[in-house]
């Protein structure tokens, strides 16, 4: 089985603890894991902003850069949505316009080998207990992209309620948008903090030490919103949660 | 201004245009269910009953016998002095009653019938699932207008003949061609705060008379 | 689609005031949640949801595949039935077909059936310049016409006001319109509504000419099917002389049988009811029962433009029941006028784009007015794709290279050469983390600037993680 780590543009710039640690993860379950270099960016910033065309080198580029891997794991929800939703709508629509199946064919791919990591942990694997220690208390953010469009369901819990010493507790109103959505946060600035502070309010009202979620682009906001209310409470990824261990806790 | 009939051809033109690549529609698939309720008369009947004293109808049931008495008791406990007859009515149905009647022949105007307290119809049929009664405006149910001005609606259904499970048993059951009033209970509003108040221009009360042999 | 809301502010503009009106914020996050949380047990109660949403779906695609011949098929069936049909290429000739229609009863009042179609051609407006009064008659589009208002929302227009202010339009305004509002009259929800029912009874009974617009008309019948709840749209459809019904061509189901999914489906996603308390069904006229003249204007007004596109077509699907407004969280927030259209929320924003093109300022911004969360595509009875048309009308805004996305356009260009080039990526990345103790708080520029008004950065790195592979596994 060869299984590639799709690591996304944010996770390598911005978050390489969130990559590290699903590498951790992965190896501590026995998966030889590969980082192909030729990787970089799913093109959704691109693509969701209007700028289609502009994201069509990146199809390629990802449908490159993990040819011939059995799995292609990746802890970002929005980003597997695109690849699985949108990539074959970019296909179609270059084969609509007359510009062959080149596109539809990279799609088709590589959608079906790309999981989000708790797909990957709970339907591949087939684990929910990863042997992780985080002896806090968390409320977990699901974000919509892995909500909706990927369907995770309860997986991400499952994963979390295994996790020894964690207390899980609810987040009201969990399953309204963050108020991220991309260039959203930026067109739409007024809305998107009003929708990231109602969150913010649920996630605080429950006390919890930790806000954890699957998208660090959500948590992007979400977390720079915590931070810089002052407030008592981190953003975090939940791959960094079930890494951490007795041996090697996360501080 | 262009003339009638060229905006027909235009409006059709632009349609055939926007469709004229477009690849032939899926096919309609019907694989919902027919009906979700157990076919059991007696738990069709009780569904029928919840459901439309869970939308704030009174119901009642009764025997063909009994009906005059209980149409007259309902009447008298609304303080209906006057109640407006459809053509077709079965006269024993008043029998128990008191109150004026207003018969719709020649027709009553909208003033006569906003001053009528009440009105007793039958009804076409009976829909469990949603808690609706259906007119039709066939005998004993008269136009309309008759069972939407006054403020109350008595309306009868006869049990064995008349109620069924579902929309889609509903359907195939009625004529198209004739006006049709589904009615689920007292009018209501939720335009307040998208909060449901009963009682806004229909009949603010809606009296269902369940009758069987 | 009429001008009323044209020379609107872009959505962003529009929706700032809103966001920051906490009262505004109350009442829309009341209500929308209220009805939200109903919506999802009324659906729960059918197990066959998702096969009847299918089942809606492709009911209207295929109308719309055959729309010429559904078209033609209404206007033999309406015809025979005694009713006269009409064509109106746009907003205009309907307005103009109605005026006209209704002058040549010789009445200068009209009582009105809440319909979206009238609003989207601005008649009440039009037949007031031709000196006919129109009275609104649904108790929402009461309330928006006696406080001098626009709608908000597509089922409940005056969902942007609570009780308080409900009660105060009319103390001071039903006197200036026909009968007064009730002495010592409350903001309670059932006494406001016995104030409408008085208000408006007298209007009911002296009226000759209704005008309604319709929920479904079906082809093989010539059926026009009203769903509704207070009465005040069967009054409309009955007590006149003349009706005259103005729908959209897309209204069009093909049998009768069709609206077995509909009148199952509908209810429960607008107002969360097993089945709303009234719905009239009729074909053409009918001796000695309602109106004894049927008129049905057939509307266009950019439906056929909206048909053309490939993706954005099936917004044509929507049967109005506005359950994406119920759970979107940007219509919560911005509340519906923003939306600069008498269609709001989600199904506004592919909507309204496509009936009036995206010349506009508020048009162009309505593509982005979402944060592409998915909520309304997952409550859309018939499946319409919100989130696929917002992102296929944004590529159109975009190609355009209005206001601010020829540099967008730029950037986004650059960017992809970016990420295509590794290697150049990657040193970016190390220069940003180098220099990571220097990035300041606040960052000024369109994009940075609007972040960081609200969020801080994430601190930066030490290294990229592909530094960090290279370091550990290469």
């Amino acid at each position: 089985m060869r299984v590639a780590l799709f690591a996304t543009c944010v996770n390598d710039a911005l978050y390489p603890s969130t990559a590290i640690a699903t590498v951790k993860v992965l190896e501590r379950l026995g998966v030889e894991v590969e980082f192909p270099a030729a990787q970089t960016c799913c093109g959704q910033p691109q693509y969701n902003t209007g700028y289609r065309r502009a994201t069509e080198p990146l199809v390629r580029r990802m449908a490159r850069a993990f040819e011939g891997y059995d799995h292609v794991v990746t802890p970002s929800g929005s980003c597997v949505a695109m690849v699985r939703d949108n990539y074959p709508r970019i296909g179609a629509k270059a084969v609509a316009e007359g510009r062959g199946g080149e596109l539809a064919d990279a799609a088709a791919s590589l959608a079906p080998h790309v999981h989000e990591l708790t797909e990957f942990l709970v339907d591949v694997l087939g684990v929910t207990d990863v042997g992780a220690y985080f002896p806090h208390t968390v409320t977990y953010h699901p974000s919509c992209h892995g909500l909706r469009v990927l369907g995770l369901r309860d997986r991400p819990r499952r994963l979390l309620e295994a996790v020894k010493g964690l207390e899980l507790v609810e987040l009201p109103g969990a399953e309204e948008c963050c108020g991220f959505g991309g260039t959203f946060a930026v067109k739409n600035a007024d809305v998107s903090e009003a929708m990231g502070d109602d969150k913010i309010r649920n996630a605080l009202s429950t006390d919890a030490d930790v806000l954890c979620g699957a998208d660090n682009s959500c948590l992007m906001h979400l977390g720079g919103m915590l931070r810089r209310q002052e407030a008592p409470q981190r953003a975090l990824h939940l791959a960094e949660i079930l890494a951490s261990t007795e041996e090697e806790p996360l501080r | 201004m262009t003339s009638p009939s060229s905006s027909r051809d235009r409006v059709l033109g632009r349609v055939r245009r926007a469709l004229a690549e477009a690849p032939e529609a899926p096919e309609v698939t019907r694989d919902y269910l027919v009906t979700h309720t157990p076919d059991d008369p007696a738990t069709v009947l009780d569904l029928l009953h919840e459901n439309l004293v869970d939308y704030r109808a009174g119901v009642h049931r009764g025997t063909r016998q009994g009906l005059p008495s209980l149409i007259g008791r309902l009447l008298a406990d609304h303080g209906a002095r006057s109640v407006v007859v459809p053509p077709g009515l079965p006269g024993a149905w008043l029998a128990g009653s008191d109150a004026r009647r207003r018969y719709d022949d020649p027709p009553l105007t909208p003033a006569e019938l906003d001053s009528a307290d009440a009105v007793v119809t039958g009804c076409a049929l009976a829909v469990a699932e949603t808690g609706t009664v259906v007119l039709d405006a066939g005998p004993g149910q008269g136009r309309r207008a008759l069972t939407l001005v006054p403020d109350l609606h008595i309306c009868v259904v006869d049990v064995l003949g008349q109620v069924v499970a579902s929309l889609p048993q509903a359907l195939p059951r009625l004529d198209p061609t004739r006006p049709t009033t589904w009615i689920s209970g007292p009018s209501a509003t939720s335009d307040i705060e998208l909060d449901r108040v009963e009682g806004v221009h229909g009949p603010r009360t809606l009296e269902v008379v369940l009758v069987a042999d | 689609m009429s001008g009323t809301y044209l020379g609107m502010p872009s959505f962003p503009e529009a929706a700032r005031e809103a966001v920051h009106d906490p009262t505004l914020r109350g009442n829309l996050r009341h209500a929308t949640h209220t009805i939200r949380d109903k919506r999802a047990r009324a659906v729960a109660e059918l197990d066959d949801w998702a096969r009847l949403r299918e089942a809606g779906k492709r009911i209207k695609d295929h109308t719309l595949r055959y729309l010429d011949r559904y078209l033609v098929r209404v206007e033999e069936a309406v015809t025979a039935a005694g009713g006269t049909v009409h064509w109106a290429a746009d907003a205009e000739e309907a307005n103009r077909i109605v005026a006209d229609l209704v002058k040549a009863t010789g009445e200068s009042e009209v009582v009105k059936v809440k319909s979206m179609a009238t609003q989207e051609t601005g008649l009440n407006e039009a037949l007031e310049a031709e000196g006919i009064r129109a009275y609104e008659t649904d108790l929402a589009e009461l309330i928006v016409q006696l406080g001098g208002d626009r709608p908000s929302h597509i089922l409940v227009p005056a969902i942007h006001r609570n009780r308080g202010e409900i009660r105060d339009i009319f103390r001071s305004e039903m006197g200036e319109w026909g009968r007064p509002a009730p002495e010592g009259l409350t903001d309670t929800p059932a006494e406001l509504a016995e104030a409408a029912r008085l208000h408006l009874r007298e209007k009911f009974l002296r009226a000759r000419v209704g005008i309604s617009g319709a929920n479904f008309m079906v082809a093989e019948t010539g059926t026009l099917v009203v769903v509704e709840s207070e009465g005040n749209g069967r009054m409309c459809l009955t007590l006149p002389e003349t009706l005259i019904s103005v729908v959209g061509i897309e209204k069009i189901v093909p049998t009768w049988r069709d609206l077995e999914v509909f009148l199952q489906t509908l209810p429960r996603s607008s107002t969360a009811e097993r089945m709303n308390p009234y719905t009239s069904m009729w074909t053409g006229t009918t001796d000695g029962d309602g109106p004894r003249t049927f008129h049905l204007v057939l509307l266009d007004n950019g439906r056929t433009d909206t048909l053309a596109d490939e993706v954005g077509r099936q917004a044509l699907r929507c049967i109005r029941c506005s359950a994406c407004l119920n759970v979107c969280p940007v219509y919560e927030r911005a509340g519906g006028h923003a939306y600069g259209s008498v269609y709001p929320g989600p199904i506004g924003a592919i909507l309204s784009p496509q009936l009036r093109g995206t010349g506009s300022e508020i048009d162009a911004s309505l593509p982005y007015a979402s944060s592409l969360c998915g909520a309304c595509y997952e409550v859309c009875p018939v499946a319409i794709d919100i989130p696929e048309v917002l992102v296929h009308l944004r590529e159109k805004v975009a190609d355009q290279g209005g206001k601010g996305h020829r540099l967008e356009g730029v950037a986004m260009r650059t960017a992809t050469w970016l990420l295509d080039h590794p290697a150049a990526l990657n040193a970016g990345e190390r220069l940003a983390s180098r220099t990571r103790k220097l990035h300041p708080k606040r960052l000024p520029g369109p994009g940075a600037r609007e972040w960081t008004n609200s969020r801080d950065l994430p601190a930066m790195p030490p290294e990229p993680f592909r530094d960090w592979w290279k370091k550990n596994h290469a």
